[in-house]
């Protein structure tokens, strides 16, 4: 009766974490959707616990407590500029487990197979060994290949979410960077721990699965250092769908469907997000995960005439008189912490009677959807915040266009010259409208070092400074 | 160093090249300034508000030169101030150096820098110091104004108590800043703008400033596309079209701006003897162009001249000079921009760089060298237009096809992608035992609900998705549930160390989320 409980129990949960990804697709649905989720994950741990033969239950209450007690603490005090690192310190946690109970599956099986030979009590086994046991030979080696993969997996996501997280933090260097012998290294690391991987899968023991752990934690490590900080939002997305693999690897090894379910819709939720970051840099995602932009096929285009500098008060004045206004972020935002007298100005901009709207690139930011909670914590109400497809047809008609900290996807040379590293890269066209205020820290270029032909035209103006402390000057004009 | 402002010796020139604004900007960059006493009197800046503003008046004319490094002035200099310049000096003023050779050789002799305000290239990074279209800019206004003292009449149309009054027509003939400038006046004073240019492609500008454009109309377009159907200006075709619009006009304008001129020659005349007969009594002809000869003919320069029916035309020449307040802020602001990109360290030293396009082209003599005229500019004025590709306008049936065929082969894909992975699947299924094989249909579909879902997922929601879908992979918290109460210690540790950090994802992430979503706020 237990395992049917169980087994009910599991769809439920499963249901309902599908309820609770289907309902992101709205705002206000989306609030009701963690719920299910929360409940869903409770369920599930619940009939596991009760149902599922678990044993040492005061561990398990104690890292249970702790757990939570850090996590909510966690949560709790993460300001939201913060977020890539938050996500990738989480992910990092999922490969470590994965790793854990892969290597504690094969610990097991060992135990339960010389307790075979032993001819040991088999029906005292609980939980995981009992499993185990009933096993036949052809299930075995399908168990130890899901068991190599799942530690696999699980050891890229940790190592690689580690460095993506160092870098988004600040404490490893954000450009790429990589051993010499660069991805031949890769490549050779591969090999070794397939070989490793059929070693093990021999029955070569324990020993081998620590290997190829260590191996593939090299491999996450040096994969993810040669990627430079503009390519984050695919870099974090990805190691997202590798933590759903590395669980669904897991609910194989267990027999666990809901693990698997779950792997799986973690899975394809990190793939589709890092297919749509990739698109909206029109790139392919081979390329992205190789590091570097692509090859030039010439020289670049030249750049004519000059960047022209503008005070506080010539934007003030514009802004005035300008009727509908854009705004465009960027990472230089977040840095700055600058959503907050964005926000201010967009309240006073509009209080005046203006429309101010935001235009959002899809890899605006270090994370899916940065731009959009970072302007939603400062209580810009999203909707007018914009997507690029949505809003980029309106610029020609729009008064003013203020970038504050974008580069690269507003860079026009992505549709003008052919040869620019970035050509074909879908960009947002706030050239077009009647005046561009550029609001940027020097003269340097963007993260890609390209130069960026939109500062030197004619309705461009530049507003040199820190984008908080600009914005501040400004707001004490309008 | 120091920049001198001197006064101008022609009597019937108010302008000054430097006003007490512009010496504080110009202090700024390292200079000390000087101005000769009483430079400033006729454009209203007295000697004590330069000397509040830092600058140092000097007597005379002789002492002034003798201390200063670079001299600015408006109007060329005259034979004897040319003579007294130095080597070591710069001389910033306009200078029209194809008109004055003469002038143009004293200069060379004395070995003096001259910069020629007239001669700054037109591009647009030259905007700033471009003195001939702010000059130009105040002559269009002015010449409407002047046009305004010499008509007896309202611009703008009325209807009172004591009649109705019909507005003032005004007809501005040539479009380059000057005659921008009028329209612009003269449309918001009321009056009724009609413009005409050579050139069809400013006709965009012309209707932007409010007035109509007076197209000519050609019968047989003889050179098609490369100007637009127009004919070449110098034509005799042209001329006569061009005329003959005018002569129309004529009877029914009752003012007329013209502002025709061509580079190096004499104005083209262009409101002939009979048009002024045709006009109405009490109209007004105002020639910008009278300096060179006019555009009427019956212009006489600096005079006003009344013709036999009553028509006056205004032939002044010195209408920036009639504005002396507003010319001397434009130019003195020219002057300043010029200064400033000499002096690119702001330290008070001038660097005569040749190399910059600007600085080269209106450098006239320098180190004793003629260097008239300049080599033509690295950038062009206005970048060649590439031909724009005519955007493929599709009929509703070749959208319709191409709707079909891309739907062709969507189904085509989609086959070949199903075709595929039910034989991959076959594939494992041949090999695979029966208890995998259920778990691989759960997985499969799961991989299949999750492709569904994620798609609909709003943009803005990616942050919140990942965070959730980072909660809740850590179900994998369920794997070290079951082993925890494993016997081996090593295991036990391990699943415990999983359960420690699996629940730290599954609460941070949750928490987190729901503090995202609640920030989220419709307006």
């Amino acid at each position: 009766m237990s395992y049917g409980i169980q087994a009910a129990a599991y769809i439920v949960a499963s249901v309902l974490f599908i309820l609770s990804l289907g309902g992101l697709s709205g705002q206000e649905s989306a609030k009701r959707a963690v719920w299910y989720g929360i409940v869903g994950m409770a369920v599930a741990m619940a009939a596991t616990i009760l149902f599922g033969g678990v044993g040492n239950l005061w561990l398990l209450g104690l890292a249970l407590v702790a757990g939570a007690f850090i996590g909510r603490h966690l949560a709790g005090k993460v300001e939201m500029t913060e977020m890539p690192q938050l996500v990738a310190a989480l992910h990092s946690f999922v490969g470590l487990a994965a790793v854990f109970i892969g290597v504690n599956a094969q610990l097991e099986l060992e135990s339960v197979q010389a307790l075979q030979a032993n001819g040991g009590a088999l029906d005292q086994l609980a939980g995981f060994a009992a499993k185990l046991a009933q096993k036949t030979p052809v299930e075995i080696a399908i168990l130890e290949v899901e068991v190599v993969l799942g530690v696999f997996i699980g050891a890229v996501t940790f190592t690689g979410s580690v460095i993506a997280f160092g870098k988004l933090a600040g404490m490893v260097d954000g450009k790429p960077s990589q051993l010499p012998g660069g991805h031949k290294l890769n490549a050779a690391a591969g090999i070794a721990s397939l070989l490793l991987a059929i070693g093990y899968c021999n029955g070569a023991g324990v020993s081998y699965l620590v290997y190829i752990a260590l191996i593939a934690g090299f491999i996450g490590w040096h994969l993810i250092r040669g990627i430079g900080g503009a390519d984050m939002p695919v870099v974090v997305s990805m190691l997202n769908s590798y933590s759903g693999w590395a669980a669904a690897a897991i609910g194989f090894t267990l027999g666990n469907d809901l693990l698997i379910v779950v792997g799986a819709l973690v899975g394809s939720s990190g793939a589709i997000l890092s297919y749509i970051m990739c698109k909206a840099m029109n790139r392919q995602f081979i390329s992205v995960i190789l590091g570097g932009f692509g090859g030039t096929t010439g020289p670049a285009m030249e750049v004519e005439g000059e960047q022209v500098a503008i005070d506080a008060d010539g934007v003030a004045t514009a802004l005035r008189d300008a009727d509908s206004v854009i705004i465009i972020p960027g990472y230089g935002m977040a840095v700055a912490q600058a959503q907050q007298a964005v926000s201010e100005m967009t309240q006073r901009l509009r209080a005046s009677g203006k429309e101010v709207r935001f235009a959002i690139h899809p890899v605006a930011g270090r994370l899916p959807g940065h731009m959009n909670v970072l302007l939603a914590e400062a209580k810009v109400p999203y909707d007018i915040v914009l997507e690029m497809d949505e809003i980029n047809d309106d610029f020609p008609e729009t008064d003013v266009a203020i970038v504050i900290g974008s580069n690269d996807t507003v860079n026009p040379a992505a549709q003008e010259d052919p040869n620019s590293p970035i050509a074909g890269m879908p960009v947002l066209e706030c050239w077009k409208a009647k005046q561009v205020f550029v609001s940027k820290r020097g003269q340097g270029t963007g993260y890609s070092g390209i130069e960026n032909p939109l500062f030197y035209k004619e309705n461009t103006r530049m507003f040199y400074g820190d984008a908080k402390d600009s914005l501040n000057k400004l707001l004490a004009l309008i | 160093m120091l920049v001198g402002s001197l006064k101008e010796a022609d009597k019937s020139e108010n302008r000054v090249a430097m006003t007490p604004d512009s010496a504080i900007q110009i202090q700024k960059l390292g200079h000390e300034c000087l101005i000769q006493s009483g430079a400033g009197l006729s454009a209203g800046f007295t000697d004590k508000a330069y000397e509040e503003a830092g600058v140092t008046v000097v007597k005379t004319k002789d002492a002034l030169m003798k201390q200063a490094d670079i001299i600015v002035k408006v109007r060329p200099p005259s034979d004897a101030e040319a003579k007294k310049l130095r080597a070591d000096q710069t001389l910033i003023s306009f200078f029209y150096p194809a008109q004055n050779d003469e002038l143009l050789d004293t200069c060379v002799k004395t070995q003096a820098s001259v910069i020629a305000m007239d001669m700054v290239p037109r591009i647009s990074r030259a905007q700033k110091m471009d003195a001939l279209s702010s000059m130009a800019n105040i002559a269009g206004y002015r010449a409407v104004i002047e046009a305004g003292n010499q008509f007896g009449r309202f611009f703008t149309g009325q209807v009172t108590a004591a009649g109705k009054v019909p507005p003032a027509k005004v007809l501005v003939i040539g479009a380059g800043v000057a005659g921008l400038a009028a329209i612009g006046t003269a449309t918001s004073l009321g009056a009724i703008v009609r413009a005409f240019d050579v050139r069809p492609e400013v006709a965009e500008q012309i209707e932007s400033m409010g007035a109509e454009f007076l197209m000519l109309d050609f019968d047989d377009q003889q050179d098609g596309a490369a100007t637009g159907g127009y004919a070449a200006p110098s034509s005799p075709e042209f001329r006569e079209k061009q005329l003959e619009c005018f002569r129309e006009q004529a009877s029914d304008v009752d003012i007329v701006i013209t502002t025709a001129l061509i580079p190096g020659r004499d104005a083209p005349k262009l409101w002939l003897a009979d048009m002024v007969a045709a006009m109405k009594p009490g109209s007004v002809i105002v020639d910008l162009a009278a300096e060179r000869g006019g555009n009427c003919d019956l212009t006489e320069a600096d005079k006003v001249v009344v013709s036999e029916n009553g028509v006056r035309v205004v032939g002044y020449t010195d209408f920036p000079s009639r504005m002396a307040a507003q010319s001397s802020t434009l130019y003195s602001t020219n002057i300043r921009h010029m200064l400033a990109d000499l002096t690119p360290e702001k330290d008070g030293v001038i660097q005569h760089d040749m190399e910059d396009d600007v600085i080269r082209g209106a450098t006239v003599a320098h180190g004793g060298e003629l260097t008239f005229p300049p080599p033509p500019p690295k950038i062009q004025a206005i970048a060649a237009k590439k031909p724009a590709e005519p955007e493929k306008v599709l009929t509703p049936e070749e959208l319709k096809a191409q709707e079909q065929a891309e739907f062709a082969q969507q189904t085509k894909t989609q086959v070949k992608l199903l075709a595929g992975s039910a034989l991959a699947l076959l594939l494992v299924g041949a090999v695979a035992p029966a208890s995998f094989m259920q778990h691989f249909i759960v997985f499969v579909l799961a991989c299949f609900v999750g492709f569904q879902v994620i798609w609909n997922v709003s943009h803005s929601l990616h942050t919140p998705l990942m965070a959730v879908t980072n909660a809740i992979s850590g179900i994998v918290v369920l794997g070290a549930l079951l082993q925890i109460g494993s016997d081996s210690g090593w295991v036990m540790w391990m699943a415990a160390a999983s359960v420690l950090i699996a629940t730290i994802n599954i609460v941070g992430g949750f928490m987190v989320t729901r503090r995202m979503l609640a920030m989220f706020q419709k307006s």
